[in-house]
């Protein structure tokens, strides 16, 4: 047998393409695979020009990528000599912004989380944006997978298999509980200690996706379909976009406002930071929710 | 020399990320696999935070969460990275959604995950 060089076996293991066909059988064979001639040479001139090429690239390629890796690190590491020492404490990213934030953020928003205070008060169109970044790539998504319009495709491939399958199912209904009152906690305390909306709602996203696991996608429909869906993104979104214009604009006119900071350190405090924590939660929770049941079986 | 990697060593964390950086940037450039090529996007990101949140991190100091009542600035780490990191995570979720979704597009169109085929597929149907 003849040696293989290292770049042949790179690319073997680089090109060994996953036997999708196997494992949804039925789903794919209906379509009529493309075939990919693979004649050595080809019969055209232009072709066989464009072949070598290829072949050609192919071989320089991965020599060109990693020379170009590390020259990519020698230069970035000379950038790192000049960055200040990992844990110094008279950096420049240590400011007065921050500063401020830390010294006067829990008097002003009524956090004693000082993230939770600046990502949801000081800088709370950001996340607001962040949100719909969420909400406008589950869109995309829905555009790109619902669209393909397969009617096979919306068989429930994996749950059907899965969820007559006594551990999972056990596991699942110990977890399933505990997972999602977790994720709540997270979302509730986010303004009191570590968590926030982003964190709980990923936790309680995760919880939904063990339980369509488990006991199959068609039960967990008849909470989440398409249709309350896209009314609990656009309910947590909207309450979102108005409460906080209506913040910005009252704090930039300095009008008085029926939410006040309250006492750091109680569940109810801390102003619009709790209710926006929620909404995020939700919106987040749908999306990871959303994103499985798209990839996994083509709709939500 | 020495003191080069003297100073390496004091930002060591963000040797880390330059690290990862590299590796996840050869890995998007060298696969022609397009969900390797997706990892190596998502390890591009994961440097991007480390680097961020070490930026942030200062010795001896408490997480950002006030605690009883103390609200001196120079005893606690900076929360501002901590924010941003919070966003690139979410952009970074939202881009990997959708790039797989075009993956599985490919994957049924094409049934090829591997770059130069579909490219040469498509290069065929469309008599190039």
């Amino acid at each position: 047998m003849k040696r293989k060089n290292l770049l042949e076996r790179f690319r073997e293991w680089d090109e060994d393409r996953f036997d999708l066909t196997a494992m949804t059988a039925g789903e794919l064979h209906r379509k009529e695979p493309v075939k990919v001639q693979k004649s050595p040479i080809p019969d055209r001139p232009v072709e066989r020009l464009a072949e070598g090429e290829t072949r050609a690239f192919r071989r320089i390629f991965p020599v060109l990528a990693a020379v170009l890796g590390v020259v990519m690190i020698t230069f970035l590491l000379m950038t790192v000599v000049d960055l200040p020492p990992f844990g110094a404490a008279d950096v420049p990213s240590d400011n007065e912004v921050v500063r401020r934030y830390v010294a006067d953020g829990m008097r002003e928003t009524g956090a004693v989380n000082v993230v939770a205070g600046v990502i949801l008060d000081y800088r709370a169109f950001d996340t607001l944006g962040e949100s719909h970044v969420l909400y406008t790539a589950l869109t995309a998504v829905l555009i790109l997978l619902l669209s393909a319009g397969e009617p096979s495709a919306k068989k429930d491939v994996g749950s059907e298999l899965l969820h007559r399958d006594g551990i999972v199912t056990m596991t699942a209904s110990v977890l399933v509980p505990i997972v999602i009152l977790f994720g709540v906690y997270i979302i509730l305390n986010g303004h009191l200690g570590p968590g926030g909306g982003f964190s709980g709602g990923a936790v309680i996203g995760a919880g939904l996706i063990l339980y369509a696991i488990a006991f199959g996608s068609s039960r967990m429909e008849r909470i989440l379909n398409l249709r309350s869906f896209r009314v609990i993104c656009l309910v947590a979104l909207c309450f979102y976009s108005l409460s906080k214009c209506y913040s910005f604009f009252c704090g930039a006119n300095g009008l008085h406002t029926v939410f006040s900071p309250g006492v750091p350190g109680r569940i109810l405090s801390a102003g619009l930071i709790l209710p926006l924590n929620i909404a995020v939660g939700t919106v987040v929770a749908c999306t990871m929710y959303g994103l499985y049941s798209l990839f996994q079986r083509g709709r939500i | 020399m020495a003191e080069f990697f003297g100073r390496l060593w004091e930002s060591r964390i963000a040797v880390a990320a330059v690290v990862l950086f590299a590796v996840g940037f050869v890995t998007l450039l060298l696969h022609r696999n397009l969900l390797k090529k997706i990892i190596g996007l998502n390890i591009m990101d994961t440097a991007a935070y480390l680097l961020l949140t070490s930026l942030g991190y200062i010795e001896d100091r408490l997480s950002p969460i006030i605690r009883n009542g103390d609200v001196d600035p120079s005893h606690y780490v900076n929360p501002l990275p901590a924010g941003l990191v919070l966003t690139g995570i979410v952009v970074s979720v939202s881009v990997t959604a959708v790039m797989l979704a075009l993956t599985v597009r490919l994957y049924r169109r094409y049934h090829s995950l591997n770059l130069d085929e579909i490219y040469a597929t498509a290069q065929k149907e469309h008599g190039v």
